[in-house]
Formats: C-alpha cells, structure tokens, sequence
C-alpha cells in the first residue's frame, strides 16, 4: 500500500515531463484571446491557419464580454498577456496608455494584406493614436435606424426619415396616427448613451476639447443635438421609463414604438426573434443627418486585432492577424458569427450583395466617426452622460445646468490626464535644456 | 512557568502556517489596500508607477464631498433599515409558524422556503424582473384588483430600492428561518408547560419565553444579517445596475464600479475603509444595545 502511494506520486511529475518534452516539437504556439461568441468561433479557422503555416500553432482562449476588460488588466499586471488578442477598439487607448500593445506600422507598411486603404476610414482611425497604429479592425459595427416600415407608410413615408426634422415630423404624425399615451413614436432609452453621443458627433461636436482635456458638452454643439432629443421626452414621443421594455422585440412588433437605435446584432436577433409573419414589416436605414448631407454619421465600433508589447512571437502573431484579415477568412467569420467583415473587399461578397439588411450598413460604415481616443471614455458616457440623461429626461433638471454640471465632472476625470501630459511636456523641456 | 512557555512554542508552531497564510492573503491585503487608499493609483499608474501620487486624504476628502457617496450611502441605509428587520421578522415568522404543532407537511414547506436561498442570483433576478414588468408583470396585476395603478417596479426611482428590498427578503429569509427553528427547538418544552399551568396565555408565552431564550439567536442573526445587508451588492447589480437615477447604487456597488470598472483604485479602496467603519460603528452599537437590554 505504501509502496503503491509512492508510485502514485510521481504521476504528476511524469504528467509534467510529458509536457516540457512535447512543447519543443511544435515549434512556435502562439495565444490567441477571444472574447465571446467570436472567441467561440475562432477556432474552427484556426486549422486552415494552422496548415498554411506549419510550424505555428494557435491557443484560442475563449473569454467572455463581462470579465474581458478585468481579465486582460489583471494579465498585464501579473505578466501573463497572450500574443495576441482581441480588444474593443474603444479599449485601445487604455492598454496604449498601459503601455502594453504594440505600435504595428512597421508590419503594416510590409504587408501585402492589411492596408489601410482596405478599411472603412473611420474605423480605422479607432486605432490610430498620434498616428501611431496599434490594431487591425478585426469586424466592425456601427449604429442603423431599425423602423416598422408598415408604420411609417402609415404616417405617409414610404421612405426612411434622411434629416433630422423629417425624423421629428415623422415621430409627431405616428404619435397622433397612435392617438394614445402608451405608444411611442422613437425609442430613446434614456439608459444607453450611444443615441446621445450619435446626434452630439452629428451636430459637429467635439465631445472633449483642449486635445481631449476638458469636457465640451455645454458647448452649442452637443446642446443643439441634446435638445433636440429632449423634445422626444417633452412631447411624448419617447418612453422616459427603462424597465418597461423588457424584451425590444416583443415590444417593437408590438407597435410601442416604430423607431430604435441600434446596431448589426439586432438584424440576427430581429430574424430569430420578431414574429415570422412580420419579418417583412422591419427594415433597417442609415441614420437621418441634421441637414441634407445623408446620411448623418454614427459610431465607429467594432474590435481589433492587436499583438502584445510583451510577445516573444511577434512575427508569428502578426501571420495570425494577416491571416483573419484576408477577404476570404473575413467572409468565413460573417457566415459563422454574422460579424461584419473590417475589409471593404469582402462586402463585394454574395452574401453581402444580395442582403437586402446590409446595404444599410455598408453605407452608413462610410460615414462613421471615433468617439474622444482617451481612456476614460466609458466612464465617462457610462457613468455621467447616462445619470445626466435620465435627470433631464425626467426633468429634475434643467438642461443647461445638466451639461455645465456634466462637462464640470469630466472636467474632474479627465485631471490626472491633465497632469500626466502637463508631466510629459515639463520632462521634454528638460530634456532639450540639457541639451 | 517553563512548561507553560514551551506550550506556548508548541502552540505557536501548530497554528503558525494558518497565521502565515492569513498575514500574506489578508492582513498584507489590507495593509496594502490601506496604503493604496491614501494615492491616487489608477490605470494610469498600473501602466506607469511614477504616476503614483501620494495624495494624503484626499481620496476621503473627495469622497466625503461626492453627492453620489452620500446617496449610495444613503441607499445603503434605506436597505438596512428597512430590510434588516423585515428580512429579521418575516425569518422569524415562518420559523413560529413552521414550529407550531398545528402545520402540516413542515418539511415540505421548509423546503420550499429555504429553496431561493440556494437558488442563483442571476436567475431569481430574470423572474423578478417580470414579476416586476409595469405591463406584464404578475404583481401590479395582483395589486390592480386593490385597485393600485401600475408601479413601474424598476424604473421609477421611488420604487426600485422597496423592489430591491422585497427580492431580496424573498431570497434571503429562508436561511435566517433555518437558524429561528434551531433556535426555537432548543427551548426546553417544559417552560411552556409550566406557563400554561400558571394559565399563560399564547402571546404571554411568547413574550415571557420565546422572546428572551431567543435572544441570543436574534442577536447572531440581526448582525449577521445586518452585516451582509451593508454589503448589498448583487441584487442590484443584476436588477438594475445602479439605477434609476442611481436610487438603487449601494456603497459596495459603487465600489465595485469606481475600482474594477473604472479602475480608481486609490478611491475604491478609501470607499472600503470608509464601509469598513460604517459596519464596525454599526456592529458595536448593536452589541451595546443587545447588552442594554439584558440588564
């Protein structure tokens, strides 16, 4: 019995002599994060990466939206960051200021695949920092009008609304055609800031001003497209209530409201989910403009591909990421995870061409642009632009004291930012002093 | 007086790994969370130490003069006090109820009400946001035959936190009744004889017997409960995120979100102490009020 223990103890370390003999036989293994569903898919594309590159083999780790952002902190700081990975691409301005990605122009200059001409431009630019480039669009997304077509020939369009007036006398007339106080016109959840922080880039803002120091929402840009949008509350043509709507579809088939915001996840979940004998009473559109330049630009989001600083295979990442940025590769990912393709080429694919959902979305990629490149970022339109959304919605304040008290909190937020470039600036002095 | 100090080695050497393992997992921890409460370690700093600044007591400064501290605090107080005892006196109850002699199939309906304690969060949160719904929802149908108009549960800002305070006394009352029948069932049954031979009616007896020899179970369960209800955390957290209008951000939420969302860790951390001496201050005057009463 004894003797046997003995034995048995040894197991694990055979288990890891197996393992250090193994790893010298296959060459290069590169780690690859993915987050959710695409995390889930990218596997099945690694054989052919796999087999075009003998030698390297990928580790796809598979890692879910909700703990991303704290996973990928927590690897920085324990030093244990894949190769390569996927990240938000309004995420790339924290790990740049982490110091933890690295600068690809290099390798884009180099490449035969990745050009930046491929790419829609606003997206693009999400991963420009001081024209230093640090990820590859991976898929893209953007933000559409979704409308009950049905309704709106109702109220006498056949078309979608292409300004912002046509919107506003649109939402009026679907109000009186509803002739009631429990249906809307436009669902303008007062939770969610991209709606917000769309009609504030329309209107020409900024957002953030001083080389993205200060905030700049009492400015009259973002004012004009913020009372505007407060109209929709004022006149009953929005919901100011959030938890009424707990399943969108069920509420938009049901006629609560003809109009949403959103983006290309909703075409999946609308086909699955919206009644089948109604499929053909939704559609998508690019989003109206505030004056007759249709379409009125919207978010540049999506993911990127991006190599970590502390990557000892760098060259072999960056085969990874030509790899997924092929037309081929791009179209094999939207087939499997309806992703939208990064690459302007795959779009001349059939399966683009003949969706009648897409095209909306084609366009309006061509005209979308980054929110403020600066880490605090999310913060700031989650925790401040949606606690001010609600206030004015409901009216416990005013909207001009809203947006001085809003641009007073970023202001707070964005002083360690302040500091580190007042820093950067003071060390450059010195430096040419010594000189 | 030489065997006791070779003892005291001897005891020493036994207990020192689990002192080594709760200086290096808890007090290092803390000392460090303290340390880290008085810079303003951010992102920033993760990426870069030189920006570290050691900022004194500007953290607390801060966080005494932050409206939204004091409303999570507030929030937080609203819990526990309407909660804690609510949660304390349904717990107590269904424990009398379930330990009378009159109740049938006890195990049964034990069973049923200790159920959502060990059901998950996440999915008791999916029922009860229907249960909630302003339209759909199973309650404002039940009160719309009191002729109550329909509550907008979570989203009108007067309503989320009593929404917030009925789930989670729901969730949690089972276990606080477990702990009541333990503590029902050891009060010896002759106490109760003799009072009914003094002619003791049913109130006088729970007055005169069940609440004293209870005492020191209430007094474990209203601190236990009180404790954990300061940290009140996951109800929101998957109900409304804080919301509306911030009525349902808890101390512990908000700490949450300042330091592994936002990443302001030098601010979170002073959040906790702050939390830390709110239970502390809270904890001890129970206790002296539990103390008052006994004399």
């Amino acid at each position: 019995m004894k003797n046997s223990l003995k034995y048995l103890a040894v197991v694990p370390f055979l288990f890891l002599c197996l393992s250090c003999g193994g790893k010298k036989s296959e060459g290069i293994v590169i780690d690859f994060w993915g987050m959710g569903v695409e995390g889930e898919k990218v596997d099945s594309l690694m054989v052919e990466f796999e087999k075009q590159n003998p030698g390297i083999k990928v580790k796809v780790q598979k890692i879910p939206w909700t703990a991303a952002h704290e996973k990928l902190i927590t690897s920085y700081a324990s030093e244990t960051m894949p190769d390569v990975f996927q990240l938000g691409n309004t995420w790339i301005p924290e790990f740049e200021a982490l110091n933890s990605i690295e600068p690809l122009n290099g390798m884009i200059k180099k490449s035969s695949i990745v050009k930046p001409d491929n790419y829609f431009a606003g997206i693009w630019e999400t991963n420009v920092l001081d024209s230093i480039i640090y990820g590859v669009p991976w898929y893209v997304d953007t933000r559409v009008l979704f409308y009950r077509s049905d309704i709106l020939k109702k109220a006498g369009y056949d078309n979608p609304p292409k300004t912002w007036q046509e919107l506003y006398d649109l939402s009026m007339k679907i109000k009186k055609l509803n002739n009631n106080d429990r249906q809307f016109s436009f669902f303008l959840p007062v939770n969610e800031w991209a709606p917000f922080i769309i009609f504030g880039l329309q209107a020409n803002s900024t957002l953030l001003k001083n080389k993205n120091q200060y905030g700049d929402f009492s400015g009259k840009e973002f004012k004009k497209a913020y009372n505007y949008l407060m109209q929709y509350y004022a006149n009953g043509l929005a919901p100011k209530g959030m938890s009424e709507v707990s399943n969108i579809y069920q509420a938009f088939a049901e006629g609560y409201f003809a109009m949403f915001i959103s983006g290309p996840w909703n075409v999946v979940e609308m086909k699955n989910r919206f009644p089948k004998n109604m499929q053909d009473k939704w559609m998508v559109a690019p989003l109206p403009a505030p004056d007759n330049n249709y379409p009125g630009v919207s978010l540049a989001g999506g993911s990127s591909l991006v190599i970590a600083k502390s990557s000892k295979n760098k060259e072999a990442a960056w085969k990874l990421i030509e790899f997924l940025s092929t037309k081929k590769t791009q179209v094999d990912f939207y087939k499997s995870v309806a992703d939208l393709p990064a690459v302007k080429e795959a779009w001349n694919d059939s399966v683009f061409v003949s969706d009648k959902y897409m095209k909306a979305f084609y366009v309006q990629l061509q005209r979308t642009v980054p929110t403020p490149k600066v880490p605090e970022w999310e913060q700031i339109v989650i925790s401040k632009i949606q606690i001010m959304t609600e206030q004015t919605a409901n009216k416990s304040m005013s909207v001009d004291d809203a947006l001085k008290k809003l641009d007073n909190d970023v202001d707070k937020i964005l002083e360690k930012r302040r500091w580190i470039m007042q820093q950067k600036i003071n060390n450059d002095l010195n430096r040419q002093q010594k000189k | 007086m030489k065997r006791d100090n070779s003892n005291l080695t001897m005891l020493l050497f036994f207990v020192a790994p689990s002192l080594a393992v709760i200086l290096v997992f808890f007090f290092l921890p803390v000392l460090a969370a303290l340390v880290m409460s008085f810079t303003d370690f951010d992102i920033y700093s993760l990426g870069n130490f030189s920006y570290v600044r050691f900022v004194g007591f500007d953290n607390y400064i801060k966080l005494f003069g932050n409206p939204t501290f004091w409303l999570s605090l507030k929030n937080t107080f609203y819990f526990v006090i309407i909660g804690g005892p609510l949660s304390v006196m349904v717990s107590l109850s269904a424990a009398l109820l379930l330990n009378s002699k009159v109740v049938k199939l006890k195990g049964l309906f034990r069973l049923t009400y200790f159920l959502p304690v060990v059901t998950t969060l996440v999915a008791v949160a999916i029922v009860w946001r229907f249960i909630y719904h302003p339209h759909y929802g199973m309650l404002n149908y039940l009160l719309g035959f009191v002729g109550i108009h329909e509550i907008d549960w979570l989203g009108d800002p007067k309503f989320s936190m009593p929404a917030i305070i009925i789930m989670a006394v729901w969730k949690n009352f089972g276990y606080n009744m477990i702990i009541f029948i333990a503590g029902l069932q050891n009060i010896p049954e002759y106490l109760y004889e003799a009072a009914v031979m003094e002619g003791a009616n049913e109130w006088q007896q729970f007055k005169k017997i069940t609440i004293p020899m209870l005492a020191p179970t209430t007094l474990f369960i209203s601190v236990i409960t009180m404790i954990g209800y300061f940290q009140l955390f996951a109800e929101p957290y998957v109900m409304t995120q804080g919301g509306p209008l911030n009525s349902t951000l808890s101390i512990v939420l908000y700490m949450y979100q300042e330091g592994f969302r936002w990443w302001n860790m030098g601010y979170s951390t002073a959040l906790a102490f702050a939390l830390f001496l709110i239970i502390l201050a809270a904890t001890l005057i129970q206790f002296k009020l539990q103390k008052e009463t006994e004399d």
